[in-house]
This record gives C-alpha cells, structure tokens and sequence, in this order.
C-alpha cells in the first residue's frame, strides 16, 4: 500500500487526467448509439478524438469581415470548459475547488462562452449565424432559470451551497428523504443539458440545413485549431452536465477507489447511451415549440423546489 | 459657522469644498466669449480640484478610526440650517458622485467642446457641475433642509441638462416628462418629510424612525414613490428612458450612473434610519425589484436605440439593487445579520459597479453617436474595425453588466445570490419560496441582459456597417478613450481584486443596521471572495496563454505566406451583402415574441398579394407600455375633462379679482364659523 500522501497525489492526477481525456468519448458513444438504432456500423468510438487532433494541426482560415472577437470566442469556449472542469466533482468526492456558490460560478462561466460564441457568430457578419446566434440566446434564458433553480433546490435539499456537498456522500439520504423533488429537479436537469448541448429535440447537431441549426451554425465560419477547441469545449461542456446529472442520478456510496471509478464512467457512458436513445428515438421539435419544452423545464424544477417546503 | 466637535480638517470640509468647487466649476465660462476655450479649461479645471478633494474627504471618512463629526452651516430660515455628516454609506455614494462626474467632464471635453456647440457648451457646463454638487450635498446631509435643497439643486439642474439640445422637439419632450416625475417625486419627499416632522418633532435624520404604525407605513410608501421615482424602478421609470436617450452622452453616463442612485441612497437612508422594519418592506422591495430587473430588460431587448437601450437596462440595474435592499431588509425583520451583509453589501456594491459600467457604456455609445452621427443600432455595424479601442471599452462594459465573471457586476450579483440561497435554506414560511424565485429571476436577468448586450455589440461592432455613416466611422479622440479606459481597469480591479473592497462594505453594512452592530460578519466570511479572485486570476491567465498559442498557431508561416482571408461562408450564396445581416430587430424577434404580453409591441407587417408582390417594408418598435398606452392616454383623457374648468379662466383681470375676492369673503366666514 503507498503512504497516503503518494495515493492523494495519485488520485488528483488519476481525477485530472480523467477529465481532460474523457469528454470526447462521450460523444462517440453517442454517435455509435444513434448508428446502431440506425442499423449502422458508425464511426469508430474514438472518432471524436481523431476529429480534434486533426483539427489542432490543421491551418487557419479566417474571414474578412471578422475581427478579434470571432478568435475570442474559441479561445474564452475552452479557457472556461476547462475552468469548469475543476469545480465539478465526480465520484462522490469532492471537486478540486469547492466553495459556497460555486454552482453559480460554473453557470456563469458558461454563460461567459456562450456570451463570446454568440458575438464571434455575429462577427461573421451572416443571416445564418445570426440565427443561430438568436435562437442560442433566446433558448438560454429558459434553460438558465431552470438550471438554477433546480441546483437551488438540490442546495436546500443539502443545506448547503456547494456543488461537491450537494453530490457528495449524503446523496442517498437526500434520495430517501426527498425523492420525489429530486426526481423533478432531474428531469428539469437532463432537459437542461439536452437544450445546453444542442442535442435533439431542442438541436440537431448533424442535420444539414444551417436554417434550422442552432449550435453548429453559429460555428459554420470557423476552421482548423479554432474549430478542434470549438469541439473540445464542447465536449467537456457535455461531460460536465452528464457528470452532475449522473452522479445525481445514481448516488452509490463510497465503495472503495476503483469500483467507485468504475461507477462514475460506467454511470457517464450509460447516461451517453440515454442520449443516443433520445437522439434516435425522437424528432427534433419545430423551432416555435422549443420555449413550452423549456419552459417545461423551469416548471419542473419549480416544482422540485416547492415540495422542498413541505 | 459652527462646528462640532473641533476637529477643523474632518472630512465634511474636505467634502464641503468639493461641492463648491463643483457647483462654481461652470461660472468663470459664462464671462468669456463663445468661442474661448478658457470656459471649458476652468470648468475642468475647478472640477478635477472639488472632485478631488470631495474623494480626499470621502476616503478620510471611511478610515476605520475616524470619530463621527457634523457639520453645521446657517441656512436662509431661521430653524432650518444645514447640517452636515458622512458615514459610511454617504462616502460611497460621494466617491462614485466625484469619480464618474470627473470622468464624465474630461470625456466632455471632446464630445462637446466649445468649439463644436458655441451655444449650448456653457450652459451644459455650469449644469453639470451645478448637478454634481447638488448629488454630493444630498449623500451629505443630515437633516431634511439641507437634503431637499440638494434634492431640488439636482433635480433641477437635471432638467436644464437633458434640455441642452432644447430645440430639439424630441428633447423638449424627454424633458417635460422628465420635469413632472421630478416635481411629483420632490412632492412625496416634501410629504414624507412632513410626516416625519410630525411623528418625531425635529428636521433632523438622525432616526429611529418608528415603522409600525399608521405614520410609519405612510412615511415608506412615500419614499418608496419619491426615490423611487428618481431611481427609475418599474412603474416609475417612464421618464428614464427618453430622457437618458436625448441628453448629451456624458450627461447620461452621470444621470444613469449616478444621479438615479441617488433614489437608491434615499432608499438606503430612510431604511438605515428606521427601527425594526416590518417584513413586507422587504418582501414589496424584493418584489418590485424583481419585476423591475426583468421587464426593464425585457424593453431593453426591443429597442433599437443604443441609448434607450442602455436606458432600460438602468430600470434593470436599479431592480437587481433594490432585490438586495429587499433581501438585507428582510434579513433585518427575520434578526438574520449574514443575510443582511450579503444584501445591503451586494445592493452597494452594485450601486459602485453600475456607477462604472454604465458610465462606460454610455460614454462608448457616446463615441460611435459622436462619429456615426445616428443611435439606430441597425443603421450601424462593423465598427470594430474603425473603432478597436471603443468597441474594446465596450465589450468590457457589456460582459460586466451582464454580471459575468471575472469582471465586477459577477462580485455584487453573487453576493445577491448567496442571500437568496440562504434565505431559501433557512423555514421562514412564504418568504423562503420567494427567495428562491427571486433568485432563478436573477438567472433569467443575468441570461436575458446577455441576450440584450450581445444584440447590441454585434449590430453596432461586429459585421459589416449597415451605412455609409457607419462605413465612415472613425476612432475617438484620447480625451473620450481615457476616461473610457479608467472606468474598464476599474471594472477590472473590482471583478479581480473584490477582496480589497469588501472593508467598506462591512462599514457600510455595520451603518445600516446598527442593530447587528456587534453580530455582522464580515462580508468575505459570508462571500467566498478569495477563492474567486483565484479563480478569475486563473480564467486571466488561461485566456491569455491560450491565446497567444492561437495567434502563434495562426501567424503567417516563416516562408512568408499569409494566412488567406476570404469572405464569409452563406451556404454557397456568392455575394452576402450587409443588408443581409441579422439585424438588431430580428435577433431580439424571438424574445421580443416571448415578452409580446408585456411589451406590446408595435408591428407594421406588409401584406404581400399577387404572383408579383410590389415594394412593402417591415417595421417593428416597442413603446413603453406604462406612457405611451397608460400615462399619455390618461393624461389626454383628463385633460380634456379639466377643459370645462377652462370657462373660468377668462384672461381679464377684473374677474380674476372677483375670484380673489371671493376666496378672500369665503375664508373670513370658514374663519368666523369655527
């Protein structure tokens, strides 16, 4: 057995590693979900990966018409995924940085890149991410009040306001005591990160009319490194909901290090399949009747939280 | 002049000279010629020295050894002098009163100097400093003489400063508006102070005001209506938008960063000088607050004039503020001191980085109005290119207002927060289910002002310019740019370095709520304000590195081969041209349409017939709801109405005197019949 001091060491760098490297096989196990429902081979799982490295090593093509912000974008999108990564915990353990609110500080650092990937739309100058560029907009002020709201009932729920505390190892408890809000704040959640990630039905991220695009149109100017961070935030963006939701969802306690690990990435690919299923199973929904399914969100977590104070 | 105790140099002299100096700083102008620069040289002058000492005073009275002092001056009636004091609360509203009129007269010099505008240039210059003196003795005074004539110095002033274009019809018309508000709010203060007058026998305001009685509610509703008349809160705020619009734009930076706060600070002393306050003080505050941040953003999102646009987000602002006086007032009624703090330390922290922000962005539409000549966002865009250091300024000023880190609106709105998230975890009944939907009313503020200024950046900086204005456009000069790059820093400094403000706002807190004096904690035991620093620190550097890798990544290569620019991709369209851009109007259509219910607005929808439909345009505005449906119609109606009074105004003055007569006759007999 090594001293403690070698395993704490060992268990942030394992942690550390773990989450730089696992986000984009999400998206994989997304896409061999939706081929297999489609009778597909797909591509190969680690496809997402390839993806990136060949977009990091390619050249940069900009547009005329752009100036420093449509770079920022990129830049501030991961700078800000990366950031997130640390505040949020995984395995029942606590996140690398843990203080009061910092659910609040990974919303609004979100809502930073999305601040920055909605202006570099608009740099281009085009009606089509301008759309794009609306439509993120618009949908994020349905999505952020749920979101909020059902963390603030997960913080009462917890007495306490910190992500890591609300995931922690009281978890089941929590679960005994206010199952029925907390299955409430969960639906709100996975609406949440099916709207924030541009999946369908709020976003289909592989159709081929930038018209009814959300998320991949706001894009469609960039290329090469710009576009591989683009695709890497978003990913990591992806891996940070499912993480919260998954750990939300299925609250093991402390077993031991590595079958808890094996809990936490089994949880997360299992939650990647549920996407591929929603994915493949339903239609994207007009772009008029995305607010009532968002809305249905913040009613949810309402919902959640008024049962709270029985 | 007395003084009390004997301490000569005490900050209210320092303070005292600041106002005088202030309010002379336009005088030696008016005796040169319109052409003289001397005027604007003075003015400034006079200024940069009252400014100057007025922080000097306001700083020295912040000092935690400090003893109290008081000064009192004789005013024109005998009973009514004019007494003098800052504490805590005062210093901060004195500092960002100097600070943003400072900048404000510097950034003057080059949108309005005298040479560009002979004829108004030396009015709108002994007004403005008229109008900052007249705020600082406000935040200064102690008794209600001293506070109603700063109050109408003012709001007076205010006026003469909106009307500086006053040919203008539409600037005379944002000045009447902005004329009977003022005189309704400065009616409530006159009454409220009567009252006050009638229940505690003394002009002073040194309290406790007793609050639960018939005099005590009438005594806040009445404040409630005057300040908040001035703040702007949400139905009041009508005459806000027109009158920021068409006032010159360092005017409006100081009219909407500081003067409607100075309602806010008549709210906070009117609260501070109140014993125990009822619950629903706080739960109306909290309420108004709430509506006024969302709708005032929401009508935000429908304008398409940049400053009406930054005019609605003050309403917005102003609520977020009153959503943390509501929150420290019901911590107060509850005996909860940590919420408290958080609320009145994130209502006056969010006074100071409003101050900033919106000076900023003011003085950034400010420049492209100065150059670009129009205030139509979609007549403009593209002006990034022309104007990098603006556009700079400006998104710097728009990631702050939308309270994103690591800039400061993220501190006081966080601050906010944590109290909402506390007062939902503790079993108050009602009041903790409010909590928390004031507090996802904070998220859906946070989400829809980043809707709103993302809009506005894009259509005015980004893209390509809508029109040859815009084409033309051209960078400011470095007297604009400077006073533009002091207010970023200091949203900067505030956003990284927030542990370094959080002394005074113990300060401040320990003022307001004497009866926590011994039981507040200090603000960052309450906010995790180190760990956020850190974080923001972090987020800095991370950027920074990143970014330099990108631009490394992306430089010409060593063989001397440019990187290749091509135009934008629109699906295989060849030629996009500007007019095809999205524009303010339709990005906004989306949520404009999810508002309609609120926000009424007025669509012009061509009807297109025919195989071969003919030339139709499209328009859509959004009109206050509250004036031009409610106020304006209302006042047409019984002005119409008081037209058959109009019979006894004859206009000769033999019946005039039969009236006077008449009344004369009347009252003898009231007099006799007692």
């Amino acid at each position: 057995m090594p001293p403690p001091s070698l395993r704490l060491v060992g268990s942030i760098l394992l942690h550390g590693a773990f989450i730089l490297a696992f986000p984009p096989l999400m998206l994989g196990v997304i896409g061999k979900t939706k081929a297999a429902f489609a009778g597909r081979v797909g591509p190969p799982l680690l496809q997402p990966y390839y993806d990136i490295i060949k977009l990091l090593q390619k050249g940069s093509i900009f547009n005329r018409t752009t100036t420093w912000v449509f770079r920022a974008g990129p830049v501030i999108g991961i700078a800000t995924a990366l950031l997130t990564t640390a505040l949020v915990p995984l395995d029942g353990q606590p996140a690398f940085i843990a203080f009061p609110g910092d659910f609040l500080f990974l919303a609004y650092l979100l809502a930073l890149a999305r601040f920055f990937t909605v202006a570099a739309a608009l740099d281009t100058g085009s009606a089509f991410e301008g759309m794009g560029a609306a439509r993120e907009a618009t949908y994020a002020c349905l999505a952020e009040p749920a979101l909020v709201l059902g963390l603030l009932a997960l913080a009462r729920a917890s007495s306490s306001l910190s992500l890591s505390a609300m995931l922690g190892p009281g978890l089941g408890s929590m679960w005994a005591q206010q199952g029925a809000s907390l299955v409430l704040v969960a639906a709100a959640l996975f609406i949440v990160l099916l709207a924030e990630n541009s999946r369908i039905p709020v976003d289909d991220p592989n159709t081929h009319l930038e018209l009814t695009m959300i998320h991949e149109v706001m894009v469609l100017d960039h290329g090469g490194p710009a576009l591989g961070l683009i695709t890497y935030g978003a990913a990591i963006k992806l891996f940070v909901f499912a993480a919260v939701l998954a750990r939300l969802l299925l609250p093991a306690p402390a077993i031991g290090f590595w079958a808890g690990w094996a809990i936490t990435t089994g949880s997360l690919l299992a939650l990647a399949v549920v996407i591929g299923v929603v994915e493949s199973t339903m239609a994207r929904l007009k772009l008029t009747h995305i607010p009532a399914f968002l809305i249905a969100a913040v009613l949810l977590s309402s919902f959640g939280v008024v049962l709270l104070f029985r | 002049m007395v003084v009390e105790p004997v301490s000569l140099p005490s900050p209210e002299w320092f303070m005292l000279c600041g106002i005088v100096l202030a309010g002379l700083s336009g005088v030696p102008g008016l005796f040169v010629d319109r052409m003289n620069r001397f005027g604007e040289r003075s003015a400034l002058l006079l200024l940069g020295t009252g400014s100057l000492s007025g922080v000097l005073g306001a700083a020295y009275a912040l000092s935690p050894t400090r003893l109290r002092s008081a000064l009192v001056l004789p005013g024109p009636l005998a009973g009514a002098d004019l007494r003098l004091s800052i504490d805590a609360i005062s210093a901060m509203f004195l500092i960002q009163i100097f600070a943003v009129s400072l900048l404000g007269a510097i950034y003057g010099l080059g949108y309005w100097s005298q040479s560009e505008h002979p004829e108004s240039g030396r009015k709108l210059r002994l007004f403005y400093g008229i109008v900052t003196a007249g705020m600082a003795l406000v935040v200064s005074a102690r008794n209600a003489v001293a506070f109603l004539w700063g109050w109408e110095v003012m709001a007076l002033a205010a006026f003469l400063l909106i009307t500086t274009e006053d040919r203008d019809s539409e600037v005379r018309a944002a000045g009447y508006v902005y004329l009977v508000a003022t005189r309704i709010g400065t009616l409530c203060l006159f009454a409220m102070f009567a009252l006050l007058y009638r229940a505690h026998g003394t002009w002073d305001l040194d309290g406790p005001i007793a609050a639960r009685s018939g005099a005590g509610t009438a005594i806040f509703l009445l404040g409630l209506a005057g300040f908040g008349l001035k703040a702007g809160l949400i139905p009041l705020h009508v005459w806000l938008p027109g009158a920021h619009a068409n006032a010159p734009s360092h005017v409006s930076a100081l009219m909407s960063g500081v003067l409607i706060k100075i309602g806010i600070y008549g709210l906070v002393r009117l609260t501070a000088l109140t014993a125990a306050p009822p619950l629903w003080w706080g739960v109306v505050l909290l309420a108004l607050g709430v509506a006024s941040g969302v709708l005032g953003v929401a009508f935000a999102i429908g304008q398409h004039d940049l400053k009406r646009l930054l005019a609605y987000h003050s309403v917005e602002n102003i609520g977020i503020i009153c959503m943390g006086i509501g929150l420290a007032l019901i911590a107060r009624a509850l005996g909860r001191p940590e919420l408290a703090v958080l609320g009145l330390a994130g209502a006056l922290l969010h006074v100071w980085n409003h101050g900033l922000f919106k000076a900023l962005l003011f003085l950034a539409a400010g420049s492209v109005l100065h150059t670009a000549g129009t205030r139509d966002i979609d007549q403009l865009g593209g002006l990034a290119k022309a104007m990098p250091r603006t556009a700079l300024a400006f998104v710097i000023g728009a990631v702050a207002i939308c309270g994103l880190p690591p800039l400061n609106g993220f501190i006081s709105e966080l601050f906010i927060y944590l109290g909402l998230f506390r007062l939902t975890g503790i079993d108050a009944g009602g009041v903790s289910i409010g909590a928390a939907f004031a507090a996802a009313g904070l998220a859906l503020i946070g989400a829809l002002a980043l809707a709103c200024f993302v809009k506005a950046l894009g259509a005015t900086f980004l893209g390509q310019p809508r029109s040859l204005a815009a084409r033309r456009a051209r960078e400011a000069p470095g007297s604009m740019l400077a006073p533009m790059a002091v207010l970023a820093l200091a949203c900067a400094f505030i956003g990284i370095g927030s542990p370094l403000v959080a002394p005074v706002l113990d300060r401040a807190a320990r003022c307001w709520a004497p009866e926590f004096a011994t039981t507040l904690a200090p603000v960052t035991s309450l906010a995790p304000l180190l760990i956020v620093t850190a974080l923001c620190g972090v987020l800095v550097l991370a950027l920074l590195a990143l970014a330099t890798w990108l631009v490394a990544r992306t430089r010409p290569t060593s063989r001397g081969v440019a990187e290749p620019r091509i135009g934008t991709w629109d699906c295989g369209y060849a030629a996009p041209s500007p007019r095809m851009q999205y524009t303010s109007s339709s990005f906004a259509q989306g949520l404009v349409s999810l508002y309609g219910w609120a926000l009424r607005p007025k669509v012009h929808r061509p009807s297109l017939g025919g195989p071969f439909a003919g030339e139709a345009s499209f328009s859509s505005h959004v009109p206050d709801v509250v004036l031009d449906r409610l106020l304006v119609p209302a006042a047409r109606t019984t002005g119409r109405g008081l037209g058959w009074f109009r019979w006894l105004q004859r206009g000769s003055v033999h019946a005039y005197l039969i009236y006077i007569l008449a009344t004369l006759v009347w009252l003898m007999l009231w007099q006799r019949g007692r």
